[in-house]
């Protein structure tokens, strides 16, 4: 399997409220987006809401692992996103999140299955670590994928997110 | 106070000129106010299941002792 960088964003000064990938092309096998990212939120960590082919209905499902650097969780959830530990601005100063967000399968007619794996970064007790699959019951080929911070309002200069295709 | 902007990357297009970063319309903003305080139900469910989950296996653990297991023997039992 190859990968193969499909594009690169980095938010400019000022933030961004979203991003988005349109027009995916088709020819791969599985989608991979890697993001480097942290929110206005004013506090510790924040989740990225993921959301396929601008579906907002309630077709999000995950199962997580979880550490917060003072226990352990695991969790099922269903709802109108799909959701990525990331960093808050209350993250140690000028860290990132990251994370990978992979889609199998992308292109197919049958709902997708996800897998995320993503960090927390702060210097401190506190810091999330977080392991999901995700079922996003959604039957069309994924063609574009939005990414908004859960709590916070924008995504913070410097913030990156790579999509690849697998194929 | 400064509009909120999206941005747009259009892979139909050639590299360099794909990405666009435009201004939230009016409606998208309601939107998006929307989607937050949806967000914010949705927080609250899972650090509420989070929760119930962590105050269960206490429970347990407290009435797991009360029989006579020592508090090993029960952590190991709820998985602790």
């Amino acid at each position: 399997m190859a990968y193969t960088l499909i594009e690169t964003v980095t938010v400019g000064s000022g933030g961004a409220a979203s991003i988005e990938f349109t027009s995916i092309p088709q020819d791969g096998v599985d989608l991979l987006l890697k993001l480097s990212t942290r929110t206005d939120r004013a506090a510790n960590t924040d989740n990225i809401e993921l959301q396929v082919n601008s579906n907002t209905g309630s077709i999000y499902t995950h199962k997580r692992l979880q550490g917060t650097g003072s226990g352990v969780f695991t969790g099922s959830f269903t709802g109108t996103v799909a959701y990525i530990i990331n960093n808050g601005n209350n993250d140690t100063s000028n860290t990132f999140g990251n994370a990978d967000f992979l889609i199998a399968n992308y292109t197919s007619s049958a709902n997708k299955s996800c897998s995320s794996d993503a960090v927390n970064e702060n210097n401190a007790t506190l810091a999330y670590q977080d392991l999901k699959a995700h079922l996003i019951a959604d039957t069309n080929p994924i063609t574009s994928i939005q990414l908004a911070p859960d709590s916070g309002t924008n995504f913070l200069q410097y913030s990156t997110a790579s999509l690849y295709k697998i194929s | 106070m400064t509009t909120p902007v999206k941005v747009v990357v259009d892979l139909s297009k050639p590299k360099g000129e794909r990405e666009s970063i435009i201004p939230l319309t009016e409606e998208e903003i309601a939107q998006r106010e929307a989607d937050a305080a949806q967000a914010a139900i949705e927080r609250a469910e899972r650090e509420a299941e989070d929760q119930a989950k962590a105050d269960a296996k206490a429970s347990a653990i407290t009435k797991l002792t009360a029989l006579g297991l020592s508090e090993e023997e029960a952590l190991a039992l709820v998985g602790a």
